[in-house]
């Protein structure tokens, strides 16, 4: 592997990882993320019953 | 309290049941076949290294900005009582004509996955046959994979699938539709959202496991030392000058096409579907995040898991000559002719045969859900229609698509023509409207206020230029060039084909136009009942947020 190669492969996969890990990190440490519940799992939507 | 609110209809409706869901709903509807098996064979072939510039600019320019889009006209068609697209268009552009737009946001992911469906079937059929050990018998001999293959999916021969005892990928594509239609039944929240929030994390961690694996292989062959990681990783991301030099190779418009269209492609932008999701958020729940934590899950999976084990595990097992361009271009030769036989020499191949094609299948299920919820969504607020009803309507629908797509397996004719027309140039058509409604016919300020409304990442201001001059023309450049290149390629291969297999083109295009027409004619009817039960008010776009100026005059 030539160092061109291991730059373009390092800065690609770097990039990318970082900005998965900066985006994980901020959904998951912002508080309102976490407690951002709409819907209850059992949730009657009311459109399971026929017509 | 927000008009949206006071617009709402009677019915509850859907919502996502939390944050890190949606996310991985998006996600896991973008990460697919394309991320494993498309983009390292495309990326190794356009340059390897050098690909990746033209990539992530178009990422940049091209990717997130439309994603950011899409997230955003769903939230607002959803505060405004619409998930479905031709909704969620009326309110978007409030014109008589806009619904019908939203009939390719339908057709699209409706067509998708009447053949995307069957290619699911044969990972889940590989992994099977992988731990049964079914392949043991062809000892890694890629021919013995080839003529499989072809077998398996009735290459020979229209109607080969049909006929006689029951093929095994007929019974797996039984499963696999089953079960997408089991978990689109059980709603938004119970079904898709949970499996997702179960598989997507599996697939990436069983791919991790197996890129630890590719990277400590070593040289596997002791008959062939250069063969090493070091230079199966040198193969897929050297930089491979093609045209005598670097700036030459980026001037090449080729490689910026390429690397667009995967981009495009990749993040399932245009398929209507980001926009059906987005749509179950409530008006004032972040999208610039969650948007971009979607798109960067899409791309870890692709570049740092399939760009280091792809590629590179196919050069660490398989002789140079197999590596060609046709094997690397093809996702089906290289995934399930290149790839089997890899799995068969390697150590343990049996169990990292059995998990990778494993991942295909969860990667494939979450993207094939995602493609039923749109249309689930426009036959219940559309026509009014009950959950059960909905399902079993478009179960009818795909069922007789994925028939046409089994019997006229010749040379996977049927499966080709719909990729192209509805996976390709349909989605082409759709990203460029839904971007020109966004930032034309919405208004660029609007759509700003829009997108800022809750969200926990600021948005640069220059995405709202590039949302309203570049993606556009971008979109139409590419789509020109890509017209230019795969027309007159595709008229010459239907001329070159027989009687038998020029009337299985027709009738493939018979069937997209009459679905097309059927998906206009429901529009149609839907627009007539929104506006009978008052719905047609909602068309009243939510107000523009006050200036600060304005505020200061009010108070």
């Amino acid at each position: 592997m030539t160092t061109a190669g291991w730059i373009l492969m390092l800065v690609s996969c770097g990039f990318v990882l970082a900005l998965t890990v900066f985006c994980f990190a901020r959904v998951l440490r912002t508080p309102k993320a976490t407690e951002h519940m709409h819907a209850p799992l059992e949730i009657d939507t009311h459109d399971t019953d026929e017509e | 309290m927000s008009n949206a609110n006071t617009m709402r209809p009677a019915v509850a409706r859907e919502n996502w049941g939390s944050r890190l869901g949606v996310i991985l709903a998006v996600a896991g509807s973008a990460v697919g076949l394309g991320n494993f098996l498309r983009f390292p064979g495309l990326a190794a072939i356009n340059g390897g290294g050098i690909f990746m510039i033209p990539y992530f600019v178009s990422l940049l320019v091209l990717g997130i900005p439309i994603c950011w889009v899409e997230w955003t006209i769903g939230r607002y068609g959803g505060a405004l009582g619409f998930n479905s697209a031709p909704g969620i268009f009326s309110v978007l552009w409030p014109n008589r004509v806009s619904k019908y737009l939203g009939a390719l946001a339908l057709i699209i992911p409706v067509g998708i996955y009447m053949y995307y469906v069957y290619i699911e079937a044969w990972c889940l059929a590989y992994a099977w046959d992988y731990a049964r050990g079914t392949f043991a018998s062809y000892a890694g001999d890629v021919g013995a994979y080839r003529n499989h293959f072809n077998e398996f999916v009735g290459m020979p021969r229209n109607g080969l699938l049909l006929h006689g005892r029951l093929q095994e990928g007929v019974i797996f594509l039984a499963v696999v539709f089953a079960t997408n239609f089991f978990l689109i039944y059980r709603g938004l929240t119970r079904g898709i959202e949970t499996f997702c929030k179960f598989a997507v994390p599996l697939l990436i961690t069983v791919g991790i496991v197996i890129l630890v694996r590719v990277l400590t292989l070593g040289a596997p062959d002791p008959a062939r030392p250069e063969h090493n990681v070091n230079a199966a990783l040198g193969f897929m991301w050297n930089p491979k000058i093609q045209h005598g030099g670097i700036w030459k190779d980026l001037a090449n418009p080729e490689l910026w096409l390429a690397a667009s269209g995967q981009i495009f492609f990749s993040l399932s932008v245009g398929f209507g579907i980001i926009l059906n999701y987005a749509s179950y958020l409530k008006a004032d729940d972040d999208v610039a995040l969650s948007g971009l934590t979607a798109t960067a899950t899409n791309e870890f999976c692709e570049v740092c898991l399939a760009g280091l084990i792809t590629v590179p595990v196919a050069f660490l097992f398989l002789e140079p000559q197999t590596l060609n361009k046709q094997t690397l271009g093809s996702s089906f030769s290289l995934g399930f002719i290149a790839l089997p036989s890899v799995f068969a020499r390697m150590p343990a191949g049996q169990l990292f045969g059995t998990l990778w094609f494993f991942m295909l299948f969860l990667a494939a299920i979450t993207s094939s859900l995602s493609m039923l919820q749109p249309a689930i969504a426009f036959l219940e607020e559309g026509l009014g229609m009950g959950r059960r009803l909905s399902v079993t309507c478009l179960g009818m629908i795909t069922a007789l698509g994925g028939l046409l797509v089994v019997y006229f397996s010749k040379q996977l004719l049927a499966l080709d023509v719909l990729d192209f027309w509805v996976g390709t140039v349909f989605i082409f058509v759709l990203a460029t409207a839904q971007v020109i409604l966004f930032g034309w016919a919405f208004g660029i300020e609007r759509a700003r206020e829009e997108i800022q409304r809750g969200a926990e990442l600021r948005v640069p201001g220059f995405v709202w230029y590039v949302v309203k001059y570049v993606s556009p023309v971008y979109l139409i450049v590419i789509f020109a060039m890509w017209l230019r290149i795969n027309v007159p390629a595709k008229i010459r291969e239907i001329r070159e084909l027989t009687t038998e297999d020029r009337g299985t083109v027709l009738l493939m295009l018979l069937f997209i136009a009459v679905l097309l027409v059927f998906f206009l004619l429901m529009i149609n009817l839907a627009g007539k009942r929104w506006r009978a039960s008052g719905r047609h008010l909602v068309q009243k776009p939510l107000p523009t947020p006050a200036s600060p100026q304005e505020k200061e005059a009010a108070s």
